[in-house]
């Protein structure tokens, strides 16, 4: 593991004497590539135009959550107006329409935990089943998942909705959570994973030294799934984070809405006879919406790097 | 009214306008409702309590259900506000659809009432003696809410245009308000050439603003009587209107910007829109929306068609009805006529609400009202006269909703292509035609 790390280090002053010299042609163009990388401008300015691409929107998120609504139309759109109302928006988001803005931010979060936490643990589940355990119909599972991978959850959107409504759980949570439930991605990201990360031999060795399935799996597999798990997690937290579509067409009672479809309510107040228009609280909730998400990336960085890179270098 | 709907929505709505289809043709087991309710029986309903389910997004209902369950104290108004007009009509089709969780009253737009009377999704409110409030109401908006000896809804407000026009605009450049459609081509040359960043108004093809001005044209374009539908948009008096918008267009003086969005709301307040013809329920939009230019709008009455013609028309405005599927039909009904017809109509007016009913908009109270907002001007006055002004033989298609649909699809061209504006009527004919016989339409 310590050698690519040194190798990858510019300040290697061996290499600065004069590669292809004495080392071996093939070694040369290697060393040259991963060592001291070659300048692109091409790669260059298409990073730019990368970074400019995802990050212009947030500055300008974060920029325009400073203004009132009269700030918000007679400013520029990339710089401050001449009032800073921050905090009162910040204030204003939290206690407008009697507070319902936390309201929505508790519904997400019970949405995450019951929905992106329980398919992170189906997929755990099923994924170390799917990757150490032989069982018939395993092929067919492998390419009913693959295919389920495929399959946009907004198509699905429309037939659940006429399912959960015969058996009348449309206009409650569960109508949130139950779908949540499932990621074919998750899974096959976890099977996989576990294929990788637990050798058979391990398995092998506790079933001899007489651990039950229950604990070979808690004690043995799980602490070497972690990465995997955090990695799944992760993106089903976004997913459900994130989700619009189904809660639009499942959730009447705004009390139960998620914070998505709670800020394109109050978006579309502004296009509503007698409506309120209230662009800068919409402003300010999309900014303290994306927050948590930022939170739990940069505090789950660690964990979510390994997960990537598993399996990707030979030990 | 309302922005039309995204691609994703309005395909939700035609699913689930066809699964109202088909219910209709299945379910009318609400023979109960037709039957005749006293008052006595509301009494009696009133005072054993209970609880009322509403959809509805006006603002102001609010404090109305607060005042109607102090008055009652055994009702309970379970009011679910979901503010925006798609999804609303898409919750209501699928609950009526599912036959789950339909509300017991639900606010309708005038132009999508045909829709859900026709399918037999909504109760007829005569039997409970809502035929008898017909005096009450100006004529537009009670036209909107019956049909033969059916009460469909009661109605709740009202949209009688007025052209809003930013005075401080006009005065700058020294354009006279227009008073007839030709003079308004004539201050949108004027005010473009003067500021060539100043259009006479936005308009990037809206169903809504198209109809009403036909309506004040004097147009029909549609007959409806019963399932018997009948579109025409070639007649004389809607000539009136592609003439002089397609002129408009060619000149290029309307600015292409969608109403109700953030860059609307910006052009309004920054001087890029010179007017803006609308229903009288926006001055409360004019305030939170477009702040910054308190003291610079004021309201007109809508330019005519030809000199001295005072005909008015509507945009917008909208009903509480009773959906069939609804329950405690007495109690409901109670509600609806309490904040439509009795006291909760001055709680809404109080909190700038535009009234249907005739006695309202004829106080001087209400008519004397100033508007900070328009620099002390008594707006109500143009907004009253404009509501006395309106015809009332107009009605919209039992399937307007999916019309104003694909209104962007096929008149909506005529704003970006080049395109001609009666061209672009046709084909909206054409594809209404063809969406109401496939629904088993009669249709001309």
């Amino acid at each position: 593991m310590s050698t690519p790390v040194t190798t990858a280090s510019p300040s290697a002053p061996a290499e600065t004497g004069g590669p292809g010299k004495s080392a071996p042609r093939l070694r040369g163009p290697r060393r040259h590539s991963v060592g001291k990388p070659k300048r692109s401008v091409l790669l260059t300015v298409m990073t730019s135009l990368l970074v400019i691409y995802t990050v212009v929107p947030l500055i300008w998120l974060a920029i325009n959550a400073t203004k009132t609504q009269t700030g918000l139309s007679d400013s520029s759109g990339l710089w401050f107006a001449h009032d800073f109302a921050l905090w009162d928006n910040i204030r204003d988001t939290f206690t407008y329409d009697d507070g319902v803005f936390t309201r929505w931010l508790l519904n997400t979060l019970l949405y995450v935990v019951l929905g992106a936490g329980g398919a992170t643990l189906l997929a755990v589940l099923g994924g170390y089943a799917l990757a150490k355990f032989d069982f018939p119909g395993k092929r067919g599972i492998f390419a009913m998942v693959i295919g389920a991978v495929a399959v946009p959850g907004t198509a699905l959107a429309v037939p659940t909705f006429l399912m959960f409504s015969k058996m009348g759980l449309t206009d409650t949570p569960w109508a949130v959570i139950i779908p949540s439930l499932v990621s074919p991605f998750g899974l096959y990201l976890m099977w996989v994973f576990a294929t990788e990360a637990i050798p058979t031999e391990l398995l092998e060795a506790a079933r001899i030294d007489g651990a039950g399935e229950a604990r070979t799996f808690f004690t043995v597999s799980l602490p070497l799934l972690a990465p995997g798990i955090v990695t799944v997690l992760l993106f089903t937290t976004v997913a459900t984070w994130n989700n619009y579509f189904l809660p639009l067409i499942m959730l009447k009672d705004s009390d139960w809405y998620p914070l998505t479809l709670g800020l394109s309510v109050w978006n579309s107040q502004a296009e509503t006879i007698g409506g309120e228009v209230i662009y800068n609280l919409v402003i300010t909730g999309s900014l303290l919406t994306i927050v948590p998400l930022i939170a739990a990336f940069l505090l789950l960085q660690k964990y979510w790097q390994s997960g990537l890179a598993a399996g990707s270098v030979k030990e | 009214m309302r922005r039309t709907t995204g691609r994703l929505l309005r395909g939700l709505a035609l699913l689930s306008t066809l699964a109202l289809g088909a219910t209709a043709c299945g379910g009318s087991d609400d023979d109960s409702g037709q039957k005749a309710v006293s008052a006595g029986d509301i009494q009696a309903a009133l005072k054993k309590g209970g609880t009322v389910n509403v959809w509805a997004w006006e603002p102001t209902l609010k404090s109305v259900a607060a005042d109607f369950e102090k008055k009652y104290p055994k009702v309970k108004i379970n009011l679910v506000s979901e503010r925006s007009g798609d999804k609303h009509y898409t919750a209501l089709s699928n609950a009526i659809s599912a036959e789950k969780g339909v509300p017991d009253v639900a606010q309708v737009e005038y132009f999508a009432l045909g829709q859900y009377a026709l399918t037999k999704g909504l109760t007829d409110l005569a039997p409970f003696g809502a035929d008898k409030l017909a005096s009450k109401y100006s004529p537009g908006p009670w036209n909107a809410v019956s049909e033969d000896k059916a009460v469909y809804g009661l109605p709740m407000d009202a949209g009688p245009m007025a052209l809003f026009y930013n005075k401080k605009i006009f005065d700058k450049y020294k354009v006279a308000v227009p008073t007839t459609w030709d003079e308004y081509v004539e201050a949108a040359r004027k005010l473009h050439k003067a500021d060539p960043k100043v259009f006479i108004a936005a308009d990037a093809g809206d169903a809504g603003l198209t109809t009403s001005l036909l309506w004040q044209a004097g147009s029909r374009p549609y007959k409806v009587d019963g399932t018997n539908v009948e579109i025409n948009f070639a007649d004389a008096n809607a000539k009136k209107y592609t003439d002089t918008w397609q002129k408009l267009i060619d000149e290029k003086l309307l600015a292409p910007i969608n109403g109700w969005t953030d860059d609307w709301y910006k052009g309004l307040g920054d001087g890029t829109l010179a007017t803006l013809p609308s229903g009288a329920w926006m001055p409360a939009n004019f305030v939170t929306g477009v702040p910054q230019a308190k003291g610079d709008w004021r309201a007109a009455p809508m330019p005519a068609w030809t000199k001295g013609d005072k005909a008015s028309t509507e945009n917008g405005g909208s009903s509480l009805t009773l959906p069939a599927l609804g329950k405690n039909k007495e109690l409901a009904y109670a509600f609806v006529k309490y904040a439509n017809a009795e006291e909760g109509v001055q709680t809404r007016v109080k909190q700038g609400a535009f009234p249907a009913t005739t006695a309202d908009l004829q106080s001087s109270e209400f008519q004397n009202t100033k508007f900070d907002y328009f620099g002390g001007q008594q707006a109500n006055k143009v907004f009253a006269q404009s509501a006395a002004n309106v015809a009332d033989d107009w009605s919209y298609l039992p399937f307007q909703q999916y019309a104003n649909s694909i209104f962007n699809d096929t008149v909506g061209k005529a704003y970006i292509s080049g395109t001609k504006l009666a061209d672009g009527l046709k084909a909206w004919q054409d594809a209404s035609v063809k969406y109401g016989k496939e629904q088993g339409f009669t249709v001309k």
